[in-house]
C-alpha cells in the first residue's frame, strides 16, 4: 500500500471515529433533552463555555439548547474521582469498559454513509471498509459487545453487578437468533447480497417499475422483529435488563465510576447509533429516497450523507423516544417474548418469504 | 363479606402484540413533547407562595412599634419539638409600655428543630408570633440557625393589626376605667 493512500485511510478513519464519538456525546444531550421535554422539564440548560457563550444573541440561545453539555459531561467524567473497590478481580475489571466500547466502535467501519460518483463513473459508497459480509461483521462484532457487560458483572465481584451481566448473557442469546433470521428475507430479496451498500442502492430501485422499494414497506414483520430484537440488543429500554436500576442498583456498572463507567456509556450510545444506522440501511433505504436521484459530484455525495445522518438521528430519537414512554419488562416476560414469540414469528417470515420470492421468481 | 367476582376478559390478538398498547403510549408522550415544561426555573423565577403557608416562625411588632410578645411562654409549652426557648424578663418602669409588665429578654427558635407546624402562632394569646412565607433557609454553623430575638423581629417586621389591646388599656387606665 502506497503512503498516501495510508495516510488517507487513516484520516478517514478519524473523521469517522471523531464524528461517532461527537454522535454519542450528543446523543447523551439528546436524550437528556427528550426526557426532559417529555417530563415536562426544560432539561440542561445552564452550562456555559466562557467565550461562546457570550457571544450575543447566539450565545444565550445555545446556552439554553444544552449545547455546552456534552463537554461539562465529558470533564465530568474524567476528572471525578476513579472508585477502584478492593474485592474486584483487577485485570477483568479494567478490561471490561474497554471490551464494551471497543465492538461499538469497530462496527462503524461498514457502516456506508453516503455515496459517491467514481471517476469511472458508478456510484461507491463513502465507507471505511467495503466488505461483502458486511452486515454478518456488525452482528458478529457488535454481540462481542455483551463480554464487556459479563465480564464487568462478573469481575465486580458482588451480587448485583453478577446478576445483571448474567441477565445480558441470557438477552444477548435469546435476541440474537431471531435478529439473524429476521434479517434472512432481507437478502433474500435483494439478490443474497450480505453487503450493506448493495442493499441500500437495491432500495432505490423500482420494482415493477414504478414502486419504490423500501424494505420496511415490503417487509414490515422483518423490520418489526429486527427493530425489537436490536432494542434488546443494545440494552435500551424496555430491555435494559442489564441494569435494570430499580432491581439491581445499577446493574453490571454498579461498580464503577468515573472514565470507565463513561466508556460503558458512550459504548451503549455508539451501539445505538450504529443499529440504527443499520437499520436505515437496511429497511429504511439507507440515502436513498424515492423518486429522486443525486445530482453528480459533491453536492450529490453531501446531499445523501445529510439524508443519511436526518434518518438515522430519527431513529435514535424514536430510541428514545420509547424509552420514556415503556415501562421496563419483567424479566421473564423478555425471555418469554424472545423465544416464544419473535422466533417463532421470525422462522414464520422467512419461511413466508421464501415462498413469495420463489414465486415472485417463478413468473 | 359478599365478594364481587370480576370478569376478566382474555387479551385480544391485537393487545397480546403490545404493539396498539405501545403506539398510545407513543401518542401520549409526543402530545407532552409538545406541550410547555411546568417547571419553574428556580433561583431566576420563585414560586407564589399562597397565604396561609407556614415558613419560618417569626416575631412581629404592632403598627406602633411596640413588640407584642409577653413571653408568656404559651409557645414555648406548645412547641412538639422544643424549638422555642425563652428567657422572660420585666419591662423598665421608665418604658411607656410598663402597663405590659414582662416582654422576652431573649427569645430563640431553633431552625433546625422547627418542624413548621404552625402551633406557636396558634396558641399565642398576643398574635405576636407569625409564620412567614420564607421558604429558602440556609446557614454554615448550627448556631447561626438559632435565631435570636433581634433577628426574629428584623424578619418578622410589622404586621398590620387594628386592636391596639394595650393602647386601649393605657388609655382606659388614664381615663380612669381600668375594667373596662
Ligand atoms: S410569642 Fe406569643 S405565645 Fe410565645 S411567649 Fe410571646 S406572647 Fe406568649
Ligand atoms: S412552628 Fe411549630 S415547631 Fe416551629 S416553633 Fe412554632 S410550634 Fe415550634
Amino acid at each position: 500500500m502506497e503512503l498516501t493512500e495510508f495516510v488517507w485511510l487513516v484520516t478517514k478513519a478519524l473523521i469517522m471515529i471523531s464524528v461517532i464519538m461527537g454522535c454519542a456525546a450528543y446523543a447523551v444531550l439528546l436524550e437528556r433533552k427528550v426526557a426532559a421535554v417529555i417530563q415536562g422539564r426544560p432539561g440542561p440548560n445552564r452550562t456555559k463555555i466562557p467565550f461562546l457563550g457570550n457571544i450575543p444573541v447566539i450565545g444565550p440561545i445555545i446556552t439554553r439548547l444544552g449545547l455546552f453539555q456534552p463537554a461539562a459531561d465529558g470533564l465530568k467524567f474524567l476528572f471525578k474521582e476513579d472508585p477502584f473497590p478492593k474485592h474486584v478481580n483487577a485485570l477483568y475489571y479494567l478490561l471490561a469498559p474497554l471490551i464494551a466500547f471497543i465492538p461499538a466502535m469497530t462496527t462503524m467501519i461498514v457502516l456506508p454513509v453516503g455515496v459517491y460518483t467514481t471517476e469511472a463513473g458508478t456510484l461507491a459508497p463513502m465507507v471505511l471498509a467495503n466488505l461483502d459480509i458486511g452486515i454478518l461483521f456488525i452482528l458478529a462484532v457488535s454481540s462481542l459487545g455483551v463480554y464487556g457487560i459479563i465480564l464487568g458483572g462478573w469481575s465486580a465481584n458482588s451480587k448485583y453487578p453478577f446478576l445483571g451481566g448474567i441477565r445480558a448473557s441470557a438477552q444477548m442469546i435469546s435476541y440474537e437468533l431471531a435478529m439473524g433470521l429476521s434479517l434472512l428475507p432481507v437478502f433474500m430479496w435483494f439478490g443474497g447480497s450480505l453487503n450493506l451498500f448493495d442493499i441500500a442502492q437495491g432500495q432505490n430501485e423500482l420494482l415493477f417499475g414504478f414502486l419504490p422499494q423500501w424494505t420496511i414497506v415490503y417487509q414490515p414483520l422483518s423490520a418489526l422483529i429486527f427493530l425489537v430484537a436490536l432494542f434488546a440488543e443494545t440494552n435500551r429500554l424496555p430491555f435494559d435488563m442489564p441494569e435494570s436500576e430499580t432491581d439491581l442498583v445499577a446493574g453490571y456498572n454498579t461498580e464503577y465510576g468515573s472514565f470507565k463507567f463513561g466508556l460503558f456509556f458512550v459504548g451503549e450510545y455508539a451501539h445505538v447509533i450504529v443499529g440504527s444506522g443499520a437499520f436505515v440501511l437496511l429497511f429504511l433505504g439507507g440515502w436513498n429516497i424515492p423518486f429522486v436521484t443525486y445530482p453528480e459530484g459533491i453536492l450529490g455525495s453531501m446531499l445523501s450523507v445529510s439524508v443519511f445522518f436526518f434518518k438515522v438521528l430519527a431513529l435514535v430519537f424514536f430510541f428514545m423516544w420509547i424509552r420514556w414512554t415503556l415501562p421496563r419488562f419483567r424479566y421473564d416476560q423478555v425471555m418469554a417474548l424472545g423465544w416464544q414469540r419473535l422466533l417463532p414469528l421470525a422462522i414464520a417470515n422467512l419461511v413466508f418469504y421464501a415462498i413469495l420470492i420463489a414465486l415472485i421468481e417463478q413468473f | 363479606m359478599a365478594t364481587k367476582l370480576v370478569e376478566r376478559k382474555p387479551l385480544s390478538l391485537a393487545e397480546q402484540t403490545y404493539l396498539p398498547q405501545i403506539v398510545t403510549g407513543l401518542k401520549i408522550t409526543m402530545k407532552n413533547m409538545l406541550k410547555p415544561p411546568v417547571t419553574l426555573e428556580y433561583p431566576e423565577e420563585r414560586p407564589e407562595i399562597p397565604t396561609g403557608y407556614r415558613g419560618v416562625p417569626t416575631l412581629v411588632k404592632d403598627p406602633n412599634g411596640r413588640e407584642k410578645c409577653v413571653s408568656c411562654q404559651l409557645c414555648e409549652f406548645v412547641c412538639p419539638p422544643k424549638a422555642i426557648r425563652i428567657t422572660p424578663g420585666e419591662i423598665s418602669e421608665e418604658s411607656e409600655n410598663a402597663h405590659v409588665e414582662k416582654a422576652p429578654r431573649e427569645f430563640e427558635i431553633n431552625m433546625l428543630r422547627c418542624i413548621y407546624c404552625g402551633y406557636c402562632q396558634e396558641v399565642c394569646p398576643e398574635e405576636a408570633i407569625f409564620l412567614q412565607d420564607i421558604y429558602s433557609l440556609s446557614g454554615f454553623s448550627r448556631e447561626e440557625m438559632v435565631f435570636k430575638k433581634k433577628k426574629l423581629y428584623e424578619i418578622g417586621g410589622t404586621l398590620p393589626d387594628n386592636h391596639f389591646k394595650w393602647g386601649k388599656k393605657k388609655d382606659a387606665e388614664l381615663s380612669g376605667n381600668p375594667h373596662h
